[in-house]
């Protein structure tokens, strides 16, 4: 039998507990100070405008490109290359007037007079007020998962778990973003699904936690609150290595051989599963031992037994 | 106790081979077609065009693979690319510009795949190219439009009734009539509150005089708001259907937008360009002076227009304008109350009711025509014959052969115009080569991570790994097949989706086999072990996808385009996931161990 982590003895992750709070604290403080300081890289589905994506048949030349975008009066143009010399990127932010939906075809009808075999590979237009509605609905699809879950798991375990799981979590997707602020990476739409799809993958890790928790306060009499969850933590570690593991094995996938508009996605997703780990283990557990848990809240009821599995 | 009653194996046999079979179109690839469309929505495609597709095509001397009926519209396939755009041609100049030819790529999956359904999955714009336009109503100005008919009425019904009145003026969408007494308000309201049963009448009594505001009630609003979204609607179908896109998207999106899909169109801005024309109607006299057979060898009578009418006749029209389509605000099917006949019963705004009185009075037993003037050309929709003086703005056109043919009428009446003007709010473009490299770049994601997990299973669970790739695998062609099924768009965060569930779906045989481990670890007998493993993974197997589950929905809720793409991906694989980690593992490894009463050692 192939075994990663042969624990014969349970490891004291309570005990480090100042440590691990520490640290988390640090990076969320970070996360906090990046997203309050340089704010999120929003892409243009959040703040409107055009963003276009063209391949050039020679090594593109940006600045020409540029002055020929100038010289047709669009102003605040960003171009740049991205993936090859060939793929230009081209972005302009929307102009209160109202044809902004043409801004694409005078770009194209500007390019293509100059550089002969060009070919348009992507347009992306979004309207001022569609940006503010899908900024407003990614919000609230936030908000929505977070109480989802919370209820679930309020509903599942008792509310100290819920309150404990959420903040874990809460806490993952904090870093995400603060992440994606300090390095100004492009959040998109399609990284704020990945945001979401963490958040109720890496609450798993704490249902499974949870769930030792609450089969060893049935079996482990005489041991003390800290014993306990150490004894959960230790003993679910190797299946959570290996499931994020695997899982991480197809972001990483995604990330190599998904190209550029995946790659993003794939970032958030691989910030997420790390977090995820290490915050169900060291953030959720040190915070529920934090918010009192006791024998009493699970000894009494007669609920249905409801093992955990590892 | 790892044995399946019979009917389980039966069970999941028959789920994989229904699987298989809807995985399969995807396999095949598609090979080059045409389609043939009428431009108008309200015409049919039937047998007799099938029997004249064929017949041209084979006077053109082109083979071609096959030709089917299906939806409205008719698909000819053909062997290679070259025939496709020679076929496009040849059909194009035989059928003339009542039908629309345009190229598509239709499945080459075998016909009895077709014929039970069984389609590759439907691709979004992201993976096959094309635009994706998301079009918003001006309500604010349907309104507007609907205030302005409203103040025209009022001025004909007051005036029919002689009611004296002041000023009609307008602010938004409320009209404001001004009357010198009180009386004379008090029988307006009487009279116009009869009239317009959709409108609130608001008297208010102020220093210069007694005022009447009229504004649409609640209701009528929304049913204002309603149709002219619907009639944006058929107009943008009946544009697209110009434009010769072959499977095109128009679809209403919350209450004042709409979606417009074209796939495979690359020139966005002559797309643009259609879908924001403003088509015209126009009602003019027919010339009954000019000679029949001058007009059909295409001699222009002076001061006259040569029109084509809709059985393919040829009419000459004068070049004076009776009535522009702006002033009919309304267009239904009915019959004619006294001879029981097909009709269409238009109703004029009050400017147009006056310009028709006169002109039907002055024309009694000649012809008037109805043309719809698209891209600079003029089509007679009917041409009948004024039997007497029109009055009061409600117009009723017989002449028509049948009650199907009334509704088109009508609907071309109603459809050639906007109702309200558009803007385009969002716009999506991806090009030809790159929805192309989406789909392989997708592709290998998923090849690559899944090789790689199966590498690590089977390395480091050895035989339960190999279970475990397998139920993957087919968590894979479950996955695949029920987006087929569905019919589901599929994008490219959507193939992300795949690779995604396909990570977290290999959570569940973990948590099994490390129990299983665990029981073994602890000294239970294996078969024993492999029961309490599966038995008890599966509370926290359900557990652990719900809360996955509820990020799905929301998403699916509140996201939009290819973020749905990806939430309806998640959601699917979550469910197919639970059964073929569980369930189908399970009877892999009932097969193998199951029937060993003495077993003393798993592979695990």
């Amino acid at each position: 039998m192939l075994e990663f982590f042969p624990f014969k003895k349970n490891i004291p992750f309570m005990s480090w507990g100042k440590v691990t709070t520490a640290i988390s604290l640090l990076t969320f403080l970070f996360a906090v100070w990046a997203l309050w300081d340089k704010g999120l890289n929003l892409g243009v589905d959040f703040t409107g405008g055009t963003v276009m994506e063209v391949r050039t048949s020679q090594p593109a030349d940006l600045p020409a490109i540029r002055t020929v975008l100038e010289k047709t009066g669009l102003i605040e143009v960003s171009v740049q290359t991205f993936g090859t010399s060939h793929d230009v990127l081209i972005r302009l932010p929307n102009k209160g007037d109202s044809n902004a939906a043409e801004t694409s075809n005078r770009v194209m009808a500007a390019l293509t007079a100059t550089n002969p075999g060009l070919e348009l590979k992507r347009v992306d237009f979004v309207g001022p007020q569609v940006g503010k509605e899908l900024y407003d609905n990614g919000a609230l699809a936030l908000l929505v998962v977070a109480f989802g879950i919370m209820a679930y798991l309020a509903i599942r375990f008792e509310w100290r778990f819920a309150v404990a799981g959420m903040l874990a979590n809460m806490h993952d997707i904090v870093i995400i973003l603060g992440v994606f602020a300090f390095f100004q990476w492009e959040f998109t739409l399609t990284v704020l699904a990945g945001v979401l799809a963490i958040l109720g993958y890496s609450v798993n890790e704490s249902v499974v936690v949870f769930d030792r928790i609450r089969e060893n306060i049935r079996k482990m009499r005489g041991a003390t609150i800290p014993d306990i969850i150490d004894d959960a933590i230790t003993r679910t570690m190797s299946r959570t290595i290996i499931t994020h593991g695997s899982t991480q094995i197809m972001v990483l996938s995604m990330l190599f051989f998904g190209g550029e508009a995946l790659h993003n996605f794939a970032l958030a997703l691989t910030i997420g599963i790390m977090f995820g780990i290490y915050s169900s283990v060291l953030v959720a557990s040190p915070l529920l031992l934090m918010f009192g848990v006791k024998r009493e809240h699970f000894i009494k009821p007669v609920e249905k037994k409801e093992e955990a599995v590892v | 106790m790892n044995r399946f009653p019979l009917w389980k194996y039966v069970l999941i046999g028959i789920t994989l081979v229904v699987s298989f079979l809807y995985t399969l179109p995807n396999f095949f690839g598609e090979v080059p077609a045409v389609q043939i469309s009428p431009v108008r929505t309200t015409e049919k495609v039937d047998s007799t065009l099938l029997g004249q597709v064929e017949s041209s095509l084979k006077a053109a001397n082109l083979g071609y693979q096959g030709v089917e009926l299906s939806g409205n519209s008719i698909k000819v396939r053909l062997g290679t690319t070259d025939e496709q755009i020679k076929a496009k041609d040849v059909l194009q100049n035989s059928l003339g510009g009542r039908y629309t030819v345009a190229l598509n790529l239709v499945s080459a999956s075998p016909a009895w795949l077709s014929s039970i359904h069984a389609l590759p999955m439907y691709l979004g714009l992201d993976l096959r190219g094309g635009v994706h336009f998301l079009l918003e109503v001006d309500m604010k100005a349907a309104l507007e439009k609907a205030a302005n008919r409203y103040q025209n009425d009022f001025r004909s019904e007051l005036r029919s009734d002689k009611i004296r009145y002041g000023r009609i003026s307008r602010e938004g969408s409320a009209v404001t009539v001004h009357f010198a007494t009180r009386d004379q308000r008090d029988a307006a309201i009487n009279k116009l509150g009869t009239a317009f049963p959709d409108l609130v009448f608001t008297p208010e009594d102020e220093a210069e005089g007694f005022t009447l505001t009229a504004r649409l009630k609640p209701e009528a609003e929304t049913k204002e708001k309603e149709r002219s979204l619907q009639q944006n609607i058929t107009t943008l179908r009946n544009r697209v259907n110009e434009l010769g896109v072959a499977e095109p998207v128009i679809q209403q999106q919350g209450d004042s937008r709409v979606v417009v899909q074209l796939p495979g169109v690359q020139d966005t801005a002559k797309a643009k360009e259609i879908l924001g024309r403003t088509a015209t109607l126009e009602i003019r006299m027919v010339d009954e002076q000019a000679d029949p057979t001058a007009i059909q060898q295409g001699q222009t009578p002076y001061g006259d227009d040569i029109v084509t009418s809709r059985d393919g006749g040829k009419i000459a029209v004068k070049k004076d304008v009776v009535l522009t389509g702006d002033s009919i605000t309304d267009a239904s099917p009915g019959f004619e109350s006294t001879s029981g006949q097909a009709a269409v019963h238009v109703n004029l705004d009050g400017k147009g009711a006056r310009i028709f009185k006169d002109v039907t009075r002055e024309n009694v037993g000649k012809r008037m025509a109805i043309l719809l003037i698209e891209k600079g050309v003029a089509e007679a929709i009917t041409a009948p014959v004024i039997r007497e003086e029109i009055g009061g703005g409600r117009v009723q056109i017989t002449g028509m052969e049948s009650a199907q043919e009334a509704s088109d009428i009508a609907l071309l009446l109603r459809a050639g115009a906007l109702a309200a003007p558009m803007q385009i709010v969002e716009e999506r473009t991806v090009g030809p080569s790159m929805g192309a490299e989406n789909i392989s770049k997708g592709f290998r994601s998923n090849l690559w991570g899944f090789l790689a997990v199966t590498l690590f299973m089977v390395f480091y669970y050895r035989v339960f790994g190999l279970f475990s790739s397998i139920a993957l695998a087919i968590n894979g062609i479950f996955l695949v097949a029920l987006l087929s099924m569905l019919q589901a768009t599929l994008t490219l965060p959507g193939l992300a989706g795949i690779a995604l569930t396909l990570g977290m779906a290999i959570d569940a045989n973990v948590l099994i086999n490390e129990r299983i481990r665990e029981e073994l670890r602890n000294g239970a007998t294996p078969q024993a072990a492999i029961h309490a493993g599966y038995d008890r993974a599966w509370g926290t197997i359900l557990d652990s996808n719900l809360t996955t589950l509820i990020a799905g929905v929301a998403l699916f809720w509140l996201g939009s385009g290819p973020v749905r793409g990806f939430a309806v991906v998640l959601c699917l694989g979550i469910l197919t996931s639970m059964f073929s980690a569980v369930t189908v593992s399970r009877a892999m490894v009932n097969l193998t161990y199951g029937r060993q009463a003495r077993l003393a050692k798993v592979s695990i």
